[in-house]
Parts: structure tokens; sequence; C-alpha cells
């Protein structure tokens, strides 16, 4: 009888495809949102993930996020140091500054500055030249979206001259990192160098990045940071959480996506859900035929649930292809460079398929089930 | 409830039906639409249902195929008392013994016409393949074996019907029924299906059950029955005089 009701579904070419297609755009959106809203708000811990050595981050107890953070007398740097558990500690600046272009554009961008022995606080890889070109005077290292945003295609920034702050900076390397929330070009360069771009307050310690000793938990050694210097220090998890946190908070993203993806699911429930009905409406008098001759209700459960389950699974592969395929065919774009889908997403926008099947499936069935097999002599 | 006046049930009878009554709810009053048939219904003979339309011959064939409860009465198919059984033991009970041609034929539209015909051995559960070779040999028998692989919309009216025909008896049943064979065609291929349902469907040990208002075929049946507004007034090889 599965063979029949295949057959039955197939057959009716029009209502199948309307069928896949429900489904295959209801998953292509739930899952395509969820999978830009789960990659997007994580930019909220760009910073954190471009720092890779920095097992704790130290702070002022006011600073929220690796972007919204209040500067620290320089004197932090040594209270770090002294506290039990610290393997090394090194100074972290973050600013904001403006810079004009070669073509004579405007544009903010945000100053770090790495340690000037170590380096620490570039990201793990640079996308073009050595770190160590960083080490020469006056040199900087732009991020990928810089790259891109300030050079025409085919134009390398390496040895352009930009003007930072009035300042004369020498982009010597490109730095292979995750773009922040807002894509803000990042610039990368010694602490001692950043000293100079960015214009003085008295303060100018953003972080202080730490790596813990053998032995020692980066939690351990946070706990003890925060009691002995009066600072805030994070895990790197923590840190990463609380951008993450902050983006949610702060944007109107999750209502935004989640108003999306609960569209996807509406559209889905209203566009299968009237295809399934009119094909089942059409077939009525065939299942009604099909249970005067002695099919039983248990049978034709199974039939339309055979019918509802292919339609679902094919749709939805159909979908989550379709979001993979989205999401490689704009890897090369910046703004989706590092994009990943998590597994929970495909498994949620699953659960979304089962949920829109089942509504239509159980009104499908109930109407099936309610036709009286005497109604085929009429 | 059966009538204490009626008489007991025939051993040999295919169908015995005792004190039939059937109401239908039509807004606030209630329709009787069949005031206690007692009939017996023979294996090997072909038996007219007819009378006019609305006089309860659909309603009666379908109480007597286990499709339609009784308000009231029993009816017992080859000993079977078809309504004290389960749910599932009554579907089970007509896929067993009863083939069906129904008067729209109701053929699935996206399977071939082997398919169609096959569909009572595919829901006992015969592989489809071997299936359709059995309903193939059926439909040879009824002319259309060459239209075996055809889909229901490439076949005429005439082919589905020995379609549909073919399905009723694929499986051998015991009882075939069939409601107004006849309606949508012109005399003389009304001729040619009764002629044909004859032939393929009267056996022995089988008993066919034809409701028609059609004048024409009346001379074709072994037996006639009359409803009138719900009564049985005639029972007999021939229709009374003045039809
Ligand atoms: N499901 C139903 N609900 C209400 N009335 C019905 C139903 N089925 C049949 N009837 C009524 O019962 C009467 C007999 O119907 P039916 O058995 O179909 O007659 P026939 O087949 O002789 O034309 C008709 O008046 C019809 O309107
Ligand atoms: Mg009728």
């Amino acid at each position: 009888m599965l063979w029949i009701a295949i057959r039955m579904l197939t057959g009716d070419a029009q209502k199948f495809y309307g069928l896949l297609f429900g489904i295959a755009f209801s998953t292509l959106l739930i899952t395509q949102q969820m999978t830009i809203f789960v990659n997007l708000v994580q930019r909220g811990a760009s910073g954190v993930y471009n720092a890779p050595e920095a097992e704790v981050w130290v702070m002022d107890p006011v600073s929220r996020t690796t972007d919204v953070s209040y500067a620290m007398p320089s004197t932090a740097l040594d209270k770090v140091r002294s506290v039990k558990g610290v393997e090394w500690a090194v100074p972290h600046l973050r600013a904001q500054a403006n810079v004009r272009t070669a073509e004579g554009d405007l544009e903010g961008v945000a100053v770090i500055g790495v340690d000037d022995a170590t380096l620490i606080g570039l990201p793990k890889r640079m996308a073009e030249g050595d770190k160590a070109v960083l080490f020469a005077p006056d040199a900087v290292a732009v991020d990928d979206t810089g790259a891109l945003r300030f050079f025409p295609a085919g134009v390398s920034p390496i040895g352009a001259r930009l003007e930072l702050n009035d300042q004369r900076a020498l982009i010597r390397g490109i730095a292979d990192s995750i773009p922040s929330f807002t894509s803000t070009v990042v610039l990368y360069t010694r602490y001692s160098n950043a000293l100079n771009f960015v214009p003085g307050t008295r303060n100018r310690l953003s972080f202080v990045l730490v790596g813990v000793s053998e032995g020692q938990t980066p939690a351990e050694v946070a706990d003890r940071i925060e009691a002995e210097t009066g600072l805030k220090a994070e895990t790197r998890e923590e840190f990463a959480q609380a951008g993450i946190d902050f983006i949610i908070e702060n944007t109107g993203i999750p209502t935004n996506f989640g108003i999306t993806v609960f569209l996807g699911f509406v559209v889905g429930v209203a566009i299968v859900g009237l295809t399934f009905s009119l094909f089942i409406r059409d077939n009525i008098k065939q299942f009604g035929a099909l249970k005067a001759i002695g099919v039983t209700n248990g049978k034709i459960v199974r039939m339309v649930a055979a019918q509802a389950g292919l339609v679902g699974m094919i749709g939805y592969a159909l979908g989550v292809i379709g979001t993979v395929l989205f999401i490689f065919g704009f890897s090369a774009n910046p703004f989706f460079k590092g994009f990943y889908i998590p597994w929970q997403v495909p498994l949620i926008s699953l659960v979304a398929v089962v949920i829109i099947l089942a509504i239509t499936g159980l009104i499908a069935i109930r109407s099936v089930l309610k036709t009286e097999p005497a109604a085929v002599f009429r | 409830m059966t009538n204490p006046a009626s008489p007991p049930c025939d051993a040999e009878a295919a169908i015995c039906a005792r004190g039939i009554t059937r109401d239908f709810e039509a807004g606030q009053t209630t329709i009787r639409v069949l005031h206690g048939i007692d009939t017996d219904i023979r294996s090997g003979e072909m038996t007219y249902v007819v009378g006019e339309s609305g006089s309860g011959k659909t309603t009666l064939i379908s109480i007597m195929c286990g499709i339609l409860w009784p308000t009231e009465g029993e009816v017992k198919v080859f000993g079977t008392d078809i309504y004290k059984l389960s749910d599932t033991e009554l579907v089970n009970f007509r896929l067993n013994n009863i083939g069906f041609i129904f008067q729209q034929y109701n053929l699935i539209p996206s399977i071939d016409a082997a398919a169609n015909a096959a569909v009572p051995l595919i829901a006992k559960g015969m592989p489809v393949d071997e299936a359709r070779e059995k309903a193939k040999v059926l439909l040879e028998k009824l002319n259309i074996g060459n239209q075996a692989d055809k889909l229901p919309r490439q076949l005429s009216g005439g082919q589905q019907q020995r379609v549909a025909i073919a399905r009723a008896l694929v499986h051998e049943p015991r009882l075939v029924v069939c409601d107004e064979p006849t309606a949508a065609l012109d005399a003389r291929s009304g001729r040619r299906v009764m002629d044909l349902l004859r032939e393929v469907a009267v056996a022995p040990d089988r008993a066919c059950i034809i409701v028609t208002h059609d004048n024409r075929i009346f001379d074709l049946a072994d037996r006639i029955i009359v409803l009138e507004d719900g009564r049985i007034t005639h029972d007999g090889k021939e229709m009374p005089d003045g039809h």
C-alpha cells in the first residue's frame, strides 16, 4: 500500500513539486537565517577569537567587551604580572581612530596595539606578510576586511601609506582575522606605535592579556587576579560569551531573525498545509474506495504518513543543501568569512519540518478518516 | 432487532438480511429510508435491486456489503454477522469476501490499469509485481489486456469501467456488488457491460448484486427485487406487470 501511496503523491507532479518547494523553502529560510544569526552574534566575540594566545583577559571592572572597554592605568600590567599562576601578561590596546585613505576617503578604524616584544594579540595567521613585519617603524597590518574595503580589487595594500590621526602608517601585512560584528576595519600595530597613533588620554591600557602557568586553570587564575588586583578578569570563554551576549542584548538582531525564522515556519505551514489538503481532497474518493475495498484506517494513516514523510525528507534535504550552497557561494564575501552551519541549526529546522508535516498530516488524516466508505456509492 | 415474524436465515444464503431499517438525520427531522427489509441473496445468480431514484437501493446494498451500519436489523454474509465484527475485522472481511464496482470508478489516477485492478491483492499484502501479473490475466479476459500499462486518464470511459470490474473480481470475492453500472452508458454499451458482468462475475459460489433503475437491462436478471420507498414490493424472476 505504501507503493500506492507514494505513486499517488509523485503522480500528481504539480502538487508534489509544490509540497517539495514548500518544505525546501521553509527549511532554507529557517536554516539559512539561523546560520547567519548564530555566526553574526558570534562576531561579538571576534575580538577574543582574534587573540588566540590569551587565556585570561584582564580589564577595568566597568569594561564589558573587547569593543566596550575603559582604559586602566599602565601600572595594572605589573600588578597582574605579580599574581601567582600568571605565566605571562602583555598589554593590549584597543581604540578608535580615523584614517584618510589614498583615495582621500575618511574611514573609522579600530587600532589594536599588540605586545611590542612578543606580538601577542595578533590573529593566529597573516593573509599576507609575516608577523615580524610589524617590528618595522610605523608598520601596521590591515585586516582582510580593510584590505578589500580600502583598496580596489587587484591592488595590493602592501606598501600603501595611510594617514592615521595625522600620523603616517605604512601597511606591511594583511592579517587573517574574523571580522567584527560591525565589520569595522582593523589596523594591528605594536603597542608603542598604537600609543602614538591614538591621541592620548592619561590611561591607555585597554586590556592585559594573560597566559597561565602549567597546572593552573584559567578560571582559577582569573579569580586570583580579581581578588588580588581589584580588576576584572575573565577567561577566554567567558569573555567571548560576554561579547555575544552584548550583541544579543543591544541589537534588534534576535528579534529580526526570530521573526524571519517564524515567517519561514508560517510560510511552510501555509504552503505545505494548503497543497497537502488539496492533494488529499483530490484523492478523497480514492481513499474512500480503498476504505470500502478493505484498507484499514491504520494502513490509511500509514499511507498519508509515508506521503508526508517522503515530501519532508526530500524537501528538507533540498533546503539544507540550498543553505550549504548559499554559505559556500558567499564564502568569498568578507561578511560571510568563517561562516559555518552549527549542527544544532539543521536539527532545529528538521524539528520545524516535522512539526509542519505533523500539523498538515494530522489535518489530512482527519479528513480521510472522517470519509465514510459508504460515500463511494454516492 | 429482528422481527419475530421474519423467517430464519437459510444456511445456504450468501446474504441474509433481517429487519433492516436505516434512518438519516436531515436537519431537525429523522427520515426513515429503509423500513424493515427481510431478504436473502443467493449465490450463483445475478440479483437486481431496482426502484425509483431515492427508493433506498444504494442504502440497502451499502448495508448488505458492510460499509453502512443499519439503524436496526442484522446482516449475515456467508454466515458471519458482519455488524457484530470489530471495525478492523469488518474491513478485513470486506477485503477477503467482497468486490465493489463503484458508479464513479474511483481509479487511482497515477497508477496504471494493471496496478489499479490489482489494488485488493496489494491491500492483502501481495507484492506489487505479482499482483499486477494476476490482474493482467483478468484484464485479458475483459479484452483490455493491451491497455494494462496505461494510466486511467489514457483510457476511454468504457475501458476504465472494465478496469473497475477487474478490480472487483481480481481477488475472487464471494460477493460482488455493483451500483448503477449502466447509468452513464448508452443502451448498446449498457447491454455489453451487463453481458460481460454475467460472463465474468457470475459463478456458482458467488453472489452478485446489481443496483439499477435502468429498465433496458431488466431482462438480463436472474432475480429482481423492487424497492419502493424503502420497502420491498416485488421479488421474482421478472418485473411485475406495469413496468
Ligand atoms: N448520508 C445520507 N444522509 C441523509 N440522507 C441520505 C443519505 N444517504 C441517503 N439519503 C437519503 O435516503 C434516500 C434513499 O437514498 P439512496 O439509498 O441513495 O436511494 P437510491 O440509491 O435508490 O437512489 C434518499 O432520499 C436520500 O436523500
Ligand atoms: Mg443510488
